[in-house]
C-alpha cells in the first residue's frame, strides 16, 4: 500500500474513480492519487486482456492509460489530478465514442 | 546450407516472397536472397489494400491480371493461415473510394466507366451518393459528397502476409538468406551462378524481384526494369474499437484496431523521412472524411518508396539472351500476391511467361 | 520574444537543459526551453523547487542541489514552455511540439537535445503485473507526491536501486528486502577501473554508507542472486529469487521495484536522424557528439544523460559546454573566451566521469539477467510478445530488429521500443550469432510521443511565438506562487 508521508495534510481535492471518491494530494498526478488509494490496476490490455498498472511513472511506458473525463488513452501519470475529475479503467482499446 | 538450387529469387519483399512461396509449393528447391535489416523494403510501407477498382483503367491486361489475383485471394489467404496458424486479417467486404468534391466524384465515375467497358462485365461497381455512403460508413464529414464502391475490394495485414509467406516458404523447403546482397550473375551451363559476398550459389532459374534494386540488376540478365521511387507517407493511430468495416483507399482500420491514414505521392528520391507538411495534409483529409477521428492519437508514421514504373503497371519479363532469368516489379505487391504465388510462379517453373502477361513486358516502353 | 528571434531551442529542462539554457542566455543568446512536464527539473530534480527541509531530510543533498540550478535558470532572460511535448525534430532543425491541445512547429539555428535517461528494460517473469514498477518510478512518486510503498521489495542492480532504497529508509518507510542481482563476476572486470574511480572515493564512500545504513536498518540485503521472478496472477504478490544452484526463496509484497541501470533516452535523437554509436561498456546507443556536444547534424547538440550516462552534475557540465560551443558558433563570444569559460565545466565533467568505467563494469547487468530465459516472459510489453514469440519470428530468417518489428509488431506499440528495444536487439544478436552493435536498433519515426489527429490537422506550420507558460516556484522563504511568463526575465514570487 502506498502511503502519504505528509498524511492527510496534503489532501486538497477529490476525483472519482469508477464512481468512488479518491482523495487528491497537492501536486498529484491521477496515477499518484489512485496509487495512494490502493488502486494498482489501471487497465486491461487490448491484446490479451491483461491487467496493467503504472510502471515507469515518467510517460514512457504507456501502461497507465486510462479514460479521464471521457477521453481514453490518457497517461494517468502525465495528467494532473483535478477536483471532480472522472476516471475509469481503460478496458481494451477504450471507448472512443464522443 | 546448400549452394545449388532450382530457383533463386533475388529480393525478399512482397514480390519475392510470393514467387518464392509459389515455387517452393510446386516442389522446386528454392532460395530467397534478401538484403540487410535497413534495406529500403517497399513491402514495409504497403497500406494493405487488396484493390481492384482503380487498377488498369484503360489497360485491360492489367485490369484482368488484378481481377485474377483478387479472385485467387480468398483461397490464398486460407491456405497461408492453414499452413502457419497466422491470422492475416484478410477480408473482402468490398471497398470504397471516398470523394470530397463533385470534381473528385466525376473523375472517379469517368474512370470506372472506362474500366467497366473493357472488362466485359467482369468488373462490378456502384457510384454512391452521400446518403448511400452513410449507410455503409460511420459518420462522414460534411464535405464528403459520395464515392465509388466495388465488391471485389478488400484488405489484409501486409506484414502478417509477408511473415506467413516466408514461414510457408521455409516450411516447404525454401531457404532464406538474409543480408545476402547479390553482386553478380553469370551463365553457368543452362543455368546461373549468383555471387554474393558470402559465396556463390547456382540455380536453373533466377527471378529478380528486388524492387528498386531491379533497375541495376536487370541488365545483368539482359533485361531492363525502368523503376523509380515514388514516396508515400502514412499515419497510424493507437488501437481503437472496431468502427470502420470497409476499407477505403486512404483510410482503413486494421485487425488490431489501429487506423491507417494515407497517403501521398511524392517525388523525393530515396528520402523516406516523415515530413511535417505531408503529415498535416494526411491528417486534414482524414479529419474531413471522418470528423470523429479528430480525437484519435497518432502513434506512428512511416514513409516508404513505391516501386513505380513509367505507366504504373507491373513489369514482367523473361530474358531472351539468358533464358531462365526473369524480372518482376510492381507497386501492388499485396493485391497481386495471390497471382504471383500461383500463376507467376507456375510460369517461372515452366520457364516461360504466359501470353496473358505479354502486354506487361518492358518492351512496351521502347519507342 | 517572437519565434524569428530564437537562437537556441533547448528540449528538456533537466540539469543539462537548464544549464545549457542558463549559459546560453547569459551569453546573450535568445533561448526557448521546452519540457513536457508541468515545470522544470527533469527526472533528477523533479519537484525540487517545492521541496523543503522535510524533503531534504530523506531525498538528500544531491537532490536539493537542484534548487540552485533552478534559481540560476529562473534569473535568466529566456522563454520556458511547460507541458510542451516535442514529437518531432527534423534534420533541418524544425521542432514539432504539442501544447494546450494544439501542435506547433518552430525552428532555430541551434538545438540542444537534453532528453535525459530511461531505465533499462528488466524483462523478468511477471514484470508486467500491476504492482511492479521501476525503482525510478518509486523515486518519482516520492519526489512529486510524497508517496511511498510500505514493505516493498527492491530488486535489481545499480546505484539508483540503493539510492532509492536509502531515501525510503530516511523517510521512515520499511522495505521488505533489497535483492541485489549484480553478478559477483563483474568485480573482476571492474578492478582495472578502481584506481581511476578512487579519484572519487567520496562517491564510493557514499555508496558504501547507503548500503551499511540500509543493512543496519534491519532490511535484508540479499546479494549474489542469479534469477528473479515476480509472483502473482493478476497483480504482484511478491518476488522469488534464486542464488546459485540453490532453491527458490520468496518474499511477499504487493510492491516490487525493479532496476537494471539507466540508458540514454535516444528516441528523439534517433528519429531526428543523428548518427549513434553502440557503447559496449554501458550496453546502449549514444549519439555521436564532439567535444562541444555537437552531433552528426549541423546545428544540433546533445547534452546530459541522453548523450551518455553520467549523472546530474555531469549533465550540467555537458549542458554548459554545449551552450558555450553554441555561443561561439553564433559569434556571441570568441573561441578563446569559449575555451576559457569551458575549463571549469570540463574539470567537473572529468571528475564526474572518472567513476563511470568502474560503475559501469561493477553494475553491468548480467546477460542472463538482462535477457529473459523463459519463453513465456514478455519482451514487448505493448504488444504482449514473449521471448518464444520473438524467437519463432527470428527463426524465419531475419537479421535485424526492423524486420522483426515488421513480422511481429515488436516495437510498434506506443512506447516505441523504450522498454523492449535493447532486449530485442540483444536477443537477435544472440540468436543469429551477431554482435549487438551490428544488429542495430528499431528505426524510429515521429511522432516520438503520440499526438491527437486534430492537433496535427490544425494549421500550425511556421509560427507559435509569444506563448505563455506557467511555473510554480517556492523561493527560499517558503512562499509559493504561480508566475505567468511571457517575454522578459522570468521572475518568481
Amino acid at each position: 500500500m502506498f502511503r502519504r508521508l505528509k498524511g492527510d495534510a496534503a489532501l486538497s481535492a477529490t476525483l472519482f474513480f469508477e464512481g468512488q471518491p479518491v482523495a487528491i494530494g497537492d501536486g498529484d498526478s491521477v496515477a499518484a492519487a489512485l496509487l495512494a488509494a490502493g488502486i494498482v490496476s489501471f487497465r486491461q490490455t487490448p491484446v490479451l486482456d491483461s491487467p496493467r498498472g503504472p510502471f515507469c511513472l515518467m510517460g514512457a511506458c504507456f501502461d497507465c492509460l486510462m479514460e479521464i473525463d471521457g477521453q481514453p488513452d490518457r497517461q494517468a501519470c502525465q495528467v494532473d489530478a483535478l477536483d471532480g475529475m472522472v476516471v475509469r479503467r481503460q478496458i481494451g482499446t477504450g471507448n472512443h465514442d464522443h | 546450407m546448400s549452394a545449388s538450387f532450382e530457383a533463386v529469387v533475388v529480393g525478399g519483399g512482397l514480390l519475392g516472397s510470393a514467387i518464392g512461396y509459389g515455387l517452393a509449393r510446386l516442389g522446386l528447391k528454392c532460395a530467397i536472397l534478401d538484403e540487410g535489416d535497413d534495406a529500403l523494403r517497399a513491402a514495409r510501407g504497403n497500406f494493405g489494400l487488396v484493390w481492384v477498382q482503380s487498377k488498369g483503367v484503360g489497360k485491360p491486361v492489367y485490369a484482368d491480371w488484378t481481377m485474377q489475383s483478387a479472385r485467387l485471394w480468398p483461397e490464398f489467404a486460407e491456405e497461408l493461415t492453414a499452413r502457419t496458424n497466422l491470422d492475416l486479417s484478410y477480408s473482402a467486404p468490398g471497398g470504397i473510394d471516398i470523394c470530397l468534391s463533385d470534381e473528385e466524384l466525376r473523375d472517379r465515375a469517368e474512370k470506372l466507366a472506362v474500366l467497366c467497358s473493357h472488362q466485359k462485365g467482369g468488373f462490378q461497381y456502384q457510384m454512391l451518393d452521400r446518403q448511400d455512403l452513410l449507410e455503409r460508413l460511420p459518420k462522414l464529414g460534411t464535405e464528403v459528397v459520395g464515392g465509388s464502391f466495388s465488391p471485389h475490394d478488400g484488405h489484409v495485414s501486409p506484414l502478417y502476409l509477408m511473415r506467413a509467406m516466408q514461414r510457408s516458404f521455409k516450411d516447404a523447403g525454401g531457404e532464406i538468406r538474409p543480408a545476402a546482397r547479390l553482386e553478380a550473375i553469370t551463365r553457368n551451363g543452362d543455368g546461373f551462378s549468383c555471387r554474393m559476398a558470402q559465396g556463390t550459389m547456382t540455380a536453373s532459374r533466377v527471378v529478380l524481384a528486388a524492387g528498386l534494386g531491379n533497375r541495376d540488376l536487370a541488365p545483368l540478365v539482359g533485361l531492363a526494369q525502368p523503376v523509380h521511387p515514388v514516396k508515400g507517407q502514412v499515419l497510424v493511430t493507437q488501437r481503437m474499437a472496431p468502427f470502420l468495416d470497409l476499407p477505403t483507399t486512404r483510410i482503413r482500420q486494421t485487425g488490431e484496431g489501429s487506423v491507417l491514414l494515407g497517403d501521398s505521392h511524392e517525388d523525393a528520391g530515396f528520402d523516406v523521412r516523415s515530413t511535417p507538411g505531408i503529415m498535416q495534409k494526411i491528417a486534414q483529409r482524414a479529419r474531413r472524411t471522418f470528423p470523429d477521428l479528430a480525437k484519435s492519437r497518432i502513434v506512428r508514421t512511416w514513409g516508404a518508396l513505391r516501386v513505380m514504373t513509367p505507366d504504373g503497371l507491373p513489369i514482367y519479363d523473361q530474358s531472351q539472351t539468358m533464358p531462365g532469368a526473369f524480372a518482376a516489379a510492381c507497386h501492388s505487391g499485396v493485391t497481386l500476391a495471390a497471382a504471383h504465388a500461383s500463376t507467376l510462379a507456375k510460369y517461372v517453373a515452366e520457364g516461360r511467361l504466359g501470353d496473358e502477361l505479354a502486354g506487361l513486358s518492358a518492351g512496351r516502353f521502347d519507342v | 520574444m517572437t519565434t524569428d528571434a530564437i537562437d537556441v531551442i533547448v528540449i528538456g529542462a533537466g540539469p543539462a537543459g537548464m544549464a545549457a539554457a542558463t549559459t546560453a542566455a547569459k551569453g546573450g543568446a535568445k533561448v526557448l526551453v521546452l519540457d513536457d512536464q508541468r515545470t522544470f527539473g527533469g527526472q533528477i530534480y523533479r519537484n525540487v523547487a517545492l521541496a523543503g527541509t522535510a524533503e531534504a531530510a530523506f531525498l538528500g543533498d544531491d537532490y536539493m542541489a537542484g534548487q540552485s540550478v533552478i534559481r540560476e535558470f529562473c534569473r535568466q532572460d529566456l522563454e520556458f514552455r511547460a507541458k510542451a511535448t516535442v514529437w518531432q525534430v527534423t534534420e533541418e532543425r524544425q521542432v514539432g511540439y504539442s501544447m494546450d491541445g494544439s501542435a506547433r512547429m518552430t525552428t532555430a539555428p541551434w538545438l540542444v537535445l537534453a532528453s535525459g535517461a530511461l531505465e533499462r528494460p528488466c524483462p523478468v517473469p511477471g514484470w508486467t503485473l500491476p504492482g511492479v514498477m521501476m525503482a525510478g518510478a518509486a523515486q518519482t512518486l516520492l519526489k512529486s507526491s510524497g508517496l511511498a510503498a510500505e514493505g516493498a521489495v527492491f530488486a535489481g542492480s545499480g546505484p539508483l536501486l540503493y539510492l532509492v532504497a536509502h531515501q525510503y529508509l530516511k523517510a521512515g518507510v520499511k522495505i521488505a528486502a533489497l535483492v541485489d542481482i549484480t553478478p559477483k563476476s563483474n568485480r573482476v572486470g571492474a578492478l582495472p577501473h578502481l584506481l581511476q574511480a578512487l579519484r572519487r572515493w567520496d562517491l564510493l564512500a557514499k555508496g558504501r554508507r547507503w548500503i551499511s545504513e540500509i543493512a543496519n536498518s534491519g532490511t535484508p540485503i540479499i546479494t549474489g542472486v542469479e534469477e528473479i521472478k515476480v509472483l502473482g496472477d493478476d497483480a504482484a504478490m511478491g518476488l522469488a529469487f534464486r542464488k546459485g544452484v540453490g532453491e527458490w526463496h520468496e518474499i511477499s509484497s504487493p510492491h516490487v521495484f525493479l532496476h537494471l541501470g539507466v540508458s540514454p533516452n535516444v528516441n528523439l535523437s534517433l528519429s531526428a536522424g543523428l548518427a549513434h554509436n553502440w557503447d559496449e561498456g554501458q550496453l546502449c546507443w549514444r549519439p555521436k557528439v564532439d567535444e562541444w556536444g555537437v552531433s552528426s547534424l549541423p546545428g544540433i547538440a546533445v547534452a546530459g544523460d541522453s548523450a551518455g550516462i553520467g549523472g546530474g552534475l555531469a549533465a550540467q557540465a555537458g549542458g554548459e559546454i554545449a551552450a558555450l560551443g553554441i555561443l561561439a558558433a553564433l559569434g556571441l563570444i570568441d573561441a578563446g573566451a569559449r575555451d576559457t569559460l569551458a575549463r571549469e565545466a570540463r574539470k567537473t565533467l572529468a571528475r564526474e566521469q572518472a567513476i563511470r568505467p568502474f560503475l559501469d563494469s561493477w553494475f553491468r547487468p548480467g546477460a542472463e539477467l538482462r535477457l529473459p530465459r523463459d519463453d513465456d516472459t514478455i519482451v514487448c510489453r505493448c504488444e504482449e510478445l514473449t521471448l518464444g514469440d520473438i524467437r519463432a519470428v527470428v527463426n524465419i530468417g531475419l537479421v535485424g530488429p526492423n524486420q522483426l518489428k515488421s513480422f511481429s509488431r515488436a516495437g510498434m506499440g506506443p512506447c516505441q521500443g523504450r522498454f523492449c528495444g535493447l532486449t530485442v536487439q540483444e536477443l537477435i544478436a544472440r540468436q543469429t550469432g551477431q554482435k549487438p552493435a551490428d544488429v542495430g536498433y528499431f528505426r524510429l519515426r515521429p511522432p516520438i510521443k503520440p499526438l491527437l489527429l486534430e492537433e496535427l490537422a490544425v494549421g500550425w506550420l511556421g509560427g507559435g511565438g509569444g506563448m505563455e507558460g506557467s511555473i510554480r516556484f517556492t523561493d527560499a522563504s517558503g512562499k509559493c506562487g504561480t508566475q505567468r511568463s511571457s517575454s522578459g526575465p522570468m521572475t518568481c514570487t
